[in-house]
């Protein structure tokens, strides 16, 4: 018998570690991820996890010390967000280049400076280049399977490489929904135990992790061939994604997409693309525009890394425009999606007009009514046959009010 | 190892002797030990950080030349400075394990 309970996103993914029986933590608390780690660190000490708490005194610390619980060969976790991302930044590295398969929950929150912090995607995508795979999830429920398909997707002997787990702050972080928790008897079925090949602390068979690699010692020379595998294992990673998803639907009844979700796409003209929280909403904007007889579907980017250049070719084939929300930037150049999807359709043998939009930075609230206006302006394009402005940044004060 | 398809998943490495290739050519000067003065304490063997000083038939600590870096840390930890550090020469490379 389920439960249902009422969760925060926090909550929910400490749930998810609970039953994931994750055996190691290490954290540093920074707002909004606080509220689950210390719900964690509660499940430790009433005795319903059997999990080791590491308290340290930063992010970059943290990080080091699941890489080493984690090459010891434990399941390992650890959260963060923006500043605290940012100072994990050279760990990160070491991890996904270790091949440890940690997943970390990542409260998505706005870069300082200014100071903010509340919600965009710029810390977990200023991290794209790290080697991690990225999933960004939409609702609560979406966290806790997400979190519990990760282990499984990570710890797969093909794929062996770390991955964040990203919710918008305050939006689901702080905001309490209904969410199913699956039974402990389940969620053994489905994910086994965590038993590498290779560990730090076999005495029967020693190794030391990540030797140095040098073009001047032959004997050594392997870092390319390494960055190939790790670049390979992320090929591999895009089929074992749906292969996991498609079994924890088997298993548990839920299914909320895996690389992309596309919602309403069959014949829409113009579909509107976006992640986190955004994708849920855009789902009713969709809706509302259906029943007025626009032709336009919502898509959700659910996994960030690997990018599914497939699949957004695939749905290239099926629409006329592509408006891409991007909750980031790339400064000097535009939004980290809308930059992707570009590069995934320029060798594409369909080329509908892509558009980006730029929205929702430090917090800033997105109504029905802007996601709306993404998609009138990309249907006014397509008249054009072209779009005059390759991005827009949407609700943004551009000039001030009449005098 | 030939091909990437040799390679475990996660970058390791297998003790094995002289791993990373014969370390003595890196030297610059070598310990010298004077028999007259050690007093067989061993705190040489316990210092290296390498691992490369054994105790011979006599008692006495023997450097492996072939693998020493020449760091000179049993120079320093010597307590009766019955190690010299001995610059390398083209004409006695890798001879004169002790002074007397």
């Amino acid at each position: 018998m389920n439960l249902i309970k009422m969760l925060t996103a926090n909550d929910a993914v400490a749930y998810a570690v609970k039953l994931a029986r994750v055996q190691v933590v290490a954290a540093y608390p920074i707002t909004p991820q606080t509220a689950s780690v210390e719900k964690i660190s509660e499940f430790i000490e009433n005795g319903e996890l059997q999990a080791e708490f590491i308290c340290v005194e930063s992010e970059h610390s943290a990080s080091s010390a699941v890489i080493g619980a984690s090459a010891c060969g434990v399941r390992t976790f650890t959260a963060t967000s923006s500043q605290g991302l940012a100072l994990m930044h050279e760990m990160l590295h070491w991890a996904a280049g270790t091949r440890v398969p940690i997943v970390m929950y990542v409260v998505n929150r706005a870069l300082s400076a200014p100071w903010s912090i509340w919600c965009d995607h710029q810390d977990s995508l200023s991290q794209r280049d790290t080697g991690w795979m990225q999933f960004y999830a939409e609702d609560n429920q979406e966290l806790l399977d997400t979190v519990l398909m990760n282990y499984k997707i990570s710890e797969d002997k093909e794929v062996h490489l770390p991955s964040m787990v990203c919710a918008d702050a305050f939006t689901l972080s702080h905001a309490t929904t209904p969410v199913d928790i699956p039974s402990q008897r389940e969620v053994d079925e489905f994910l086994p135990p965590y038993t590498p090949e290779l560990t730090l602390d076999n005495i029967e068979n020693p190794v030391t992790y990540v030797p140095t690699c040098s073009p001047t010692r032959p004997s050594s020379d392997w870092y390319m061939e390494y960055k190939y595998l790790q670049n390979e294992s992320m090929a591999e990673a895009l089929k074992k994604i749906k292969e996991v998803c498609r079994e924890f639907k088997e298993k548990f009844g839920r299914f909320h997409g895996d690389l992309l979700e596309q919602y309403r796409c069959r014949d829409a003209e113009v579909v509107i693309m976006s992640m986190g929280s955004f994708a849920a909403q855009a789902k009713d904007v969709v809706d509302e525009m259906r029943d007025e007889g626009y032709p336009v579907g919502a898509v959700k980017l659910r996994t960030f890394r690997p990018f599914p250049v497939d699949d957004v070719r695939e749905l290239a084939t099926k629409t006329k425009a592509i408006a891409v929300v991007d909750r980031g930037l790339s400064f000097g150049h535009c939004g980290q999606a809308f930059m992707e999807v570009k590069s995934a359709l320029y060798n594409s043998s369909h080329k509908p007009l892509v558009k980006g939009y730029t929205l929702g930075l430090g917090g800033r609230d997105i109504k029905t009514s802007d996601q709306r206006h993404v998609i009138e302006q990309t249907f006014k394009d397509l008249e054009k046959g072209f779009a005059a402005k390759e991005s827009e940044w949407v609700s943004l004060r551009l000039e001030g009010p009449e005098k | 190892m030939r091909s990437l398809r040799d390679l475990p998943r996660s970058p390791v490495a297998k003790p094995d002797l002289a791993a990373i290739g014969v370390t003595g050519n890196w030297r610059t000067s070598r310990p010298v030990i004077n028999k007259e003065d050690c007093q067989k304490c061993m705190i040489c063997w316990m210092h290296c950080p390498d691992g490369l000083i054994k105790k011979n038939q006599e008692g006495f600590p023997e450097v492996n030349y072939e693998f020493c870096k020449g760091c000179g840390i049993c120079a320093n930890e010597c307590p009766t400075k019955a190690i010299e550090m001995v610059e390398e020469s083209e004409d006695e490379p890798h001879q004169n394990a002790y002074s007397k």
